[in-house]
């Protein structure tokens, strides 16, 4: 249990996917520009990588066991597809609000790296399910985390700061980050990710 | 090669596949919506589909040429209540009126709840046609008539002035144009066009177009047209391919026995862009009512021009006395409706009397 716990924390803060991997940027630069915004769209990720770790570990057993492993990115690709589509359907019918404000950004979680990076980890790592629920719920958290801390930056930011023209809106948001992603080095040697 | 390689792959595809359709089924409908048109006219929708598509179920047909990709912006309607907010897809295709009025594309907004829309009256009389050409005919080295037979429907009732829109077949792209023929005659539709270069569509008509082809139109749409209830002199300025909706008009009178007191002032840069000249000046000889005065702004020598010379701005206004009891009517280039315009303010013609069809 502690090796799970491990896990979770490590790929929050030391491994964290976003700011120590890079991965993600694309809608982590676009939809941080409000709180709450970002808190939706972080959710979204938690759900479809925890899901689609969660899918994708029996599939790729069942791979292991036909010797069939070479598929795996393609089989990945389709579940995940799969899970933001229904998704989609979800958000549409219950909360269209949420599914208007993400626009063009919720069929593109399918092609955020996140998604299939947490997969193709497990896969390297050789994880078991547990850990590999952990680590996927983790390193989703920890996306969810550099969002809302990006996006609660940038949003206090456009009130207060004098930001020069040129810099403005993007410009300073990936300064921002590269800051965040220097601070969260300090955590190296937190907690292992193995 | 292994087996299970491809077993997997389709497998796993099926497999998806259901239970996305088993989901689509569960949560995807969300029972019957109302859509209200123009306040008046309710139709029940079942499923999720697009405004654009529901529209065109109920054979209302929005002008549209990318066929709902949110990339030509044609198909706006107003949206009074419901439809969400504005997509980021609608964002390029809006101005700040536009957004306020709350108008959107309709390609791009849901029949999810219940919605209001407003759309111009025309629309709903607009239907698709499938046509045939039957004649096509050069007026001028770069302006061609272009005759259609209704085959299906068979009739088209169109007001002297409004405009039809032609679907060039296989890179989709739709364009209007003015309906040049006599209202009375509805079995067979007229056009106009002027070959511009580059034009994907008029590059289309004038050389690959062929008599026996069919082509599908849709219309008629537009809000220029002749004020049929009017009693008011007339005074018409048309220029290039502007022709066609005046014809339109001046087929209308004819039949009529020309009512109405008409100038009818048409400009072109020399002779050889002049056409349909006869045809004209026979209508004016035969009814006094009716005058014909093409003017030239840059008459080449052999043309023997003895008609009048100068922009059709400076002609208008060296020939036109007051105006405040009269009409307008203009057809042409944007540039050209502007000028004349200022020109036509400057004779006291109301600004509500005055109706333009700016050809962009």
């Amino acid at each position: 249990m502690g090796h799970l716990i491990e896990i979770f924390i490590s790929s929050i803060l030391n491994n964290n996917i976003a700011l120590t991997f890079i991965l993600g940027m694309c809608p982590l630069i676009a939809i941080s520009t409000t709180v709450k915004n970002a808190k939706g769209m972080g959710l979204a990720v938690i759900f479809v990588v925890t899901i689609t770790a969660i899918i994708n570990y029996p599939i790729y057993s069942l791979l292991k066991a036909t010797g069939t492993t070479q598929l795996n990115l393609l089989v990945f690709i389709i579940t995940i597809a799969a899970t933001v589509q229904f998704l989609e359907m979800f958000l549409e019918k219950f909360i269209p609000k949420m599914y208007n404000a993400f626009g063009i950004f919720l069929p593109l979680i399918t092609v955020n790296c996140v998604v299939l990076a947490v997969s193709l980890f497990f896969v390297n790592r050789e994880y078991t399910f547990a850990e590999t629920v952990s680590f996927s719920f983790g390193s989703a958290v920890g996306w969810f985390v550099a969002i809302v801390l990006l996006a609660g930056i940038r949003e206090k930011m456009a009130k207060k700061s004098d930001v020069p023209k040129g810099l403005a809106g993007k410009g300073i948001a990936f300064i921002i980050l590269g800051i965040l992603s220097l601070a969260f080095i300090g955590f190296t040697g937190l907690a292992s990710i193995q | 090669m292994n087996v299970y390689v491809p077993i997997i792959i389709v497998g796993v595809l099926v497999v998806i596949t259901l239970l996305l359709i088993l989901a689509d089924k569960l949560i995807g409908s969300s029972g019957e919506k109302v859509l209200t048109v123009n306040k008046d006219t309710k139709i029940p929708v079942t499923d999720d589909d697009t405004l654009l598509n529901t529209l065109s179920k109920e054979k209302i047909f929005i002008p549209s040429a990318c066929g709902g990709k949110a990339t030509c912006g044609l198909c706006k309607v107003k949206v009074v209540e419901g439809g969400g907010e504005v997509k980021p897809t609608e964002e390029p295709f809006l101005n700040d009126r536009e957004r306020q009025e709350g108008v959107r594309l309709s390609c791009q907004v849901k029949v999810r709840d219940n919605i209001e829309i407003d759309i111009p009256k025309e629309l709903l009389f607009a239907k698709e046609y499938k046509t045939e050409v039957v004649e096509m005919k050069e007026l001028t080295y770069d302006i061609n008539l272009v005759r259609l037979k209704l085959i299906e429907p068979d009739t088209m009732e169109f007001k002297p002035g409004q405009y039809a829109q032609l679907k060039v077949p296989g890179i989709e792209v739709i364009r209007a144009y003015s309906i040049a023929s006599n209202p009375k005659e509805t079995d067979h539709i007229e056009f106009i066009i002027r070959m511009v270069p580059k034009g994907k569509a008029t590059t289309y008509v004038h050389k690959a177009l062929e008599v026996g082809d069919n082509v599908i139109v849709t219309g008629p749409y537009g809000d220029f047209y002749l004020q049929e209830d009017s009693n008011k002199d007339m005074i018409c300025i048309a220029g290039g391919s502007g022709k066609a909706p005046i014809r339109s008009i001046l087929h209308y009178l004819r039949d009529r026995g020309m009512p109405r007191k008409v100038k009818y002032f048409f400009g072109a840069r020399s002779k050889k862009d002049l056409y349909y000249t006869e045809e004209f000046e026979e209508l004016a000889k035969e009814f006094p009512n009716f005058e014909y005065i093409p003017a030239l702004s840059d008459p080449q020598p052999e043309d023997d021009w003895d008609g009048e010379v100068g922009l059709i701005t400076d002609v208008v206004d060296r020939l036109t006395g007051d105006l405040s009891d009269s009409e307008a009517y203009l057809c042409g280039s944007p540039g050209m409706i502007d000028a004349c315009n200022v020109v036509l303010e400057k004779h006291n013609l109301p600004e509500q009397q005055c109706f333009y069809d700016k050809f962009s």
